[in-house]
């Protein structure tokens, strides 16, 4: 019976081409922009390390002295220098790591001197965040302890610096100091860059990674937010009263949570009595998708923008609505000639069903191509997440699927009245 | 015009005209939205600093070995000199941070010394004598700051008792409401005795509260290049790339090894583009699918009007071949189009509101203004009435004799 269906439908297409057009026309370009915002979002609020996004946990402490607290305000994201490397010699994660984003300045042997990306950290960064390795290795806890002058760098830098080869025993120049690299990444690129959201939320990773206690003792820039009270020299001392550390713990089983948790509070209890603070010294523990969304990592724009393309999808929709209504009952005539014939209400609704499923599909084919038109477009946009929305195998199938949903939906309520069409009525008038 | 008439024919098509109605308050109410948001990024865009950007240039220079602070700040000299002398440049002077760039810095500023006093976070420019020049800042009330009251920057960050500031108007109001600014004290970095009110000085860049982007100091400070950007005022707009190129040779060619790149310098004029183009991006966006939106629309009138106007033919020959002129068969259904039209548009302004309350919750906006009306039920009119004019010349061009044809 489809398959009579589907051959009725095509001959009623292609009767009133330019309506059909209209349709057609009308459904793709709701379904193109709907598309095309769905997919950028799908892209903005994926997971960015899904193996392991439950186990990550940021780490937030209210250290604030009286005198800044505000009650009811959130808890600051970054800890202080005493404060994390507090947690860091407790080592009381399976894994934790401290971390600041800053820029350094290379001299390479040849060439003008680059200004570089940063992060400096400690040595359960590349475990944690599950880091995959070109050439060399990360450095470890004892190079952590020791200060060591060792770098791990990208496989960008590294092939802008040394083509490509192997380059660990090579050298960083900073300054009057070198770096020996250590390690070299293989392709890694976190978006959005969880671990640290206040420098640029989207795009390319660091360049360089090196040791936190390295980079102290180099006096290398760090960037990102500093948060200061009280006067100061020097906001990097071990003792400043400065919140500008992000610190990350992993807690694989989830039964040691509930323990951390306790010892986050147990720890700022003892801060209470050595008379930092009178306030409840609140503590915040949240994995990486409750950390992405407490900062609400997906920009507004983007979120209004799918909006709008919905409202427009659900514009487009009435119209086709409009439009099939239209069709079906200028076909009143023939309608009730089937009727007349013996032809059940049911088939009558099928039949227009089929039909207003093969405009949908339609729809769906030409929105696919202008969404795809879409995402070029997007991708020539100057925000930082242009480069990374592509659409995957499940954004395709949702496209035909919403397509086709829609133009059913769209199809129900003409249909509907086709099929009351009443056959003798409709014969005599004719 | 026979209203009643019309009103009756379309009762016939409850569910057509419903939908068209329906379609045109969703066109009306998100187009009306779309032009509010479209007007407040245009705002946003064009929020003046207080700064003559058209002529400020920036060179941003890092230091590659640190040396000592004296020789850091004998090279800051040399270099300032070099570039004040570079032709059609009038000042030179190193400032903390520059408009549009990325560094913010917010020192907490209170009307009293007891460290409980409520404190707002103001954005603070640190610079050298020259910086107000430079920036063509205007004066409100009060002076700029005196050539003795230049400090270092370790001595302002370690306390240095007594440095003067010079503060934006919009901050002067609020902490000071309906008072000269000029005189009274400000606790920031100490004590801090306003000498001054600027016109106009806003954040670097958009950060924190809304309301905070036009409160601004500034403090007296002699920083060496490695503290902040190179800042130039140039007489000639069109010399302002010829300028920087200048400006980066004359760097280059005295001191230590240092970054010194094209990629760190630029006019105001192109920060301020970098700075808002996601806005104009999102601005055009709106525009497109604006229009698109209109067009669809539009589309939907044409078809449903061309479906009426062909289930019509015989009425239409009917009542031609009683009388009716090919004008009143037209103007029928123009008039039967504004009704649909003006149903959807007041249907449409109540969503376009229930909208607005919507976005007020989650995006910073305010209140859709009254004028949007006007606008939007113009919009709709003029494209409903473009839309029906090729179905209704259709209708008018049906001949008398369809009456006596059987359908």
């Amino acid at each position: 019976m489809i398959g009579y269906y589907l051959d009725l439908a095509m001959r009623s297409l292609k009767r009133n081409k330019v309506l059909t057009a209209l349709m057609v026309l009308a459904i793709a370009v709701g379904i193109g922009t709907s598309m095309t915002t769905l997919t950028v979002m799908h892209v903005l609020s994926g997971d960015p390390i899904p193996q392991k996004s439950a186990n990550l946990f940021r780490v937030g402490l209210n250290v604030f002295p009286d005198d800044n607290f505000r009650p009811g305000e959130e808890v600051p994201d970054n800890l202080s220098r005493r404060d994390a490397e507090a947690l860091l010699r407790d080592a009381r994660a399976d894994r934790q790591a401290m971390m600041s984003a800053g820029t350094m300045v290379v001299t390479p042997a040849q060439g003008d001197p680059l200004s570089l990306e940063a992060r400096y950290t400690t040595a359960d960064f590349f475990t944690m965040f599950a880091v995959p390795f070109r050439f060399g290795r990360a450095w470890d806890r004892g190079d952590d302890g020791s200060h060591a002058r060792v770098a791990v760098i990208s496989a960008a830098l590294n092939d802008q610096l040394f083509g490509g080869r192997d380059s660990t025993g090579s050298t960083l120049q900073v300054g009057s100091q070198s770096l020996r690299i250590v390690g070299v990444l293989g392709d890694w690129s976190m978006n959005p860059r969880f671990y640290d959201l206040s420098n640029g939320r989207f795009g390319d990773g660091e360049q360089v990674f090196v040791p936190l206690a390295t980079a102290l003792d180099l006096h290398l820039a760090t960037s990102g937010t500093m948060n200061c009270w009280g006067n100061n020299s020097d906001e990097h001392a071990a003792d400043a009263p400065c919140l500008w550390l992000q610190y990350w713990a992993e807690l694989d089983a989830p039964s040691t949570r509930a323990a951390y948790r306790q010892y986050l509070h147990n720890y700022m209890a003892r801060q209470r009595q050595a008379g930092r603070f009178t306030h409840p010294g609140e503590v915040r523990l949240l994995d990486v998708m409750q950390w992405l969304d407490a900062k609400g990592v997906v920009p507004s724009d983007v979120r209004l923008q799918v909006w709008l393309a919905l409202g427009f999808l659900g514009i487009c929709l009435l119209n086709t609505v409009g439009l099939l209504l239209a069709k079906f009952l200028r076909r009143s005539g023939e309608i009730s000639v089937r009727r007349a014939l013996g032809a059940s209400r049911r088939a009558i609704f099928m039949q227009c069903l089929v039909e207003a499923g093969v405009v949908g599909l339609a729809g769906g084919v030409c929105g696919l191509a202008l969404a795809g038109l879409g995402l070029v477009l997007v991708r020539h946009q100057p925000t930082d997440y242009a480069g990374l929305v592509h659409m995957d195998p499940s954004m395709l199938l949702a496209t035909f699927v919403l397509a086709l949903l829609s133009s059913l939906l769209a199809g129900l309520l003409p249909a509907w009245r086709a099929m009351h069409v009443a056959p003798a009525v409709a014969l005599k008038s004719n | 015009m026979h209203l009643r008439h019309i009103l009756h024919a379309l009762g016939r098509h409850r569910i057509a005209v419903g939908l068209l109605v329906l379609e045109i308050a969703f066109s009306c109410a998100v187009v009306c939205n779309a032009l509010f948001l479209i007007g407040t990024r245009l705002e946003r865009m064009q929020r003046p600093t207080g700064v003559d950007e058209m002529h400020v240039v920036e060179v941003g220079v890092r230091s590659v070995t640190p040396g000592t602070p004296e020789a850091t700040m004998a090279q800051t000299r040399t270099d300032l000199a070099r570039l004040r002398a570079l032709p059609g440049v009038s000042d030179a002077v190193v400032a903390s941070s520059t408009l549009f760039g990325d560094s913010v810095s917010f020192s907490g500023v209170s009307l009293s010394d007891d460290a409980k006093a409520p404190s707002l976070a103001v954005a603070q420019y640190f610079g050298g004598a020259q910086l107000a020049r430079t920036l063509g800042l205007k004066l409100a009330s009060g002076r700029w700051f005196n050539p003795d009251e230049f400090v270092s920057y370790d001595a302002l960050q370690g306390g240095a008792s007594g440095v003067p500031v010079i503060i934006s108007r919009a901050l002067a109001q609020h902490l000071f409401p309906g008072q000269d600014a000029a005189g009274r004290t400000i606790y920031a970095f100490g004590a801090n005795r306003v000498v001054g009110v600027v016109d106009r000085l806003v954040q670097p860049r958009d950060y924190g509260a809304a309301g905070g982007y036009d409160y601004a100091m500034m403090f007296p400070v002699d920083l060496p290049y490695s503290r902040g950007t190179y800042l130039m005022r140039v007489d000639d707009p069109a010399r302002r790339q010829a300028v920087i190129g200048q400006a980066l040779q004359a760097l280059k060619a005295d001191g230590p090894l240092r970054l010194i790149s094209p990629r760190y310098a630029t006019t105001l004029e192109a920060a301020r583009a970098k700075y808002y183009r996601n806005d104009r991006a999102m601005a055009w966006l709106l525009v497109g699918v604006s229009l698109l939106l209109l067009l669809v629309t539009a589309l939907g009138i044409v078809g449903l009007s061309s479906f009426w106007v062909g289930q019509r033919r015989r009425q239409i020959g009917i009542r031609r071949a009683i009388g009716a002129s090919r004008r009143d068969i037209r103007t029928y259904f123009q008039a039967e189009n504004f009704l649909i039209a003006t149903g959807g548009i007041v249907l449409g302004m109540a969503l376009a509101y229930g909208i607005n309350l919507v976005l007020m919750r989650h995006y910073e906006l305010g209140h859709l203004p009254g004028y949007y009306l006007p606008i939007g039920s113009v919009v709709l009119w003029v494209l409903g009435q473009l839309a029906v004019l090729g179905p209704a010349l259709r209708a008018a061009a049906v001949p008398p004799v369809v009456a006596t044809r059987a359908a």
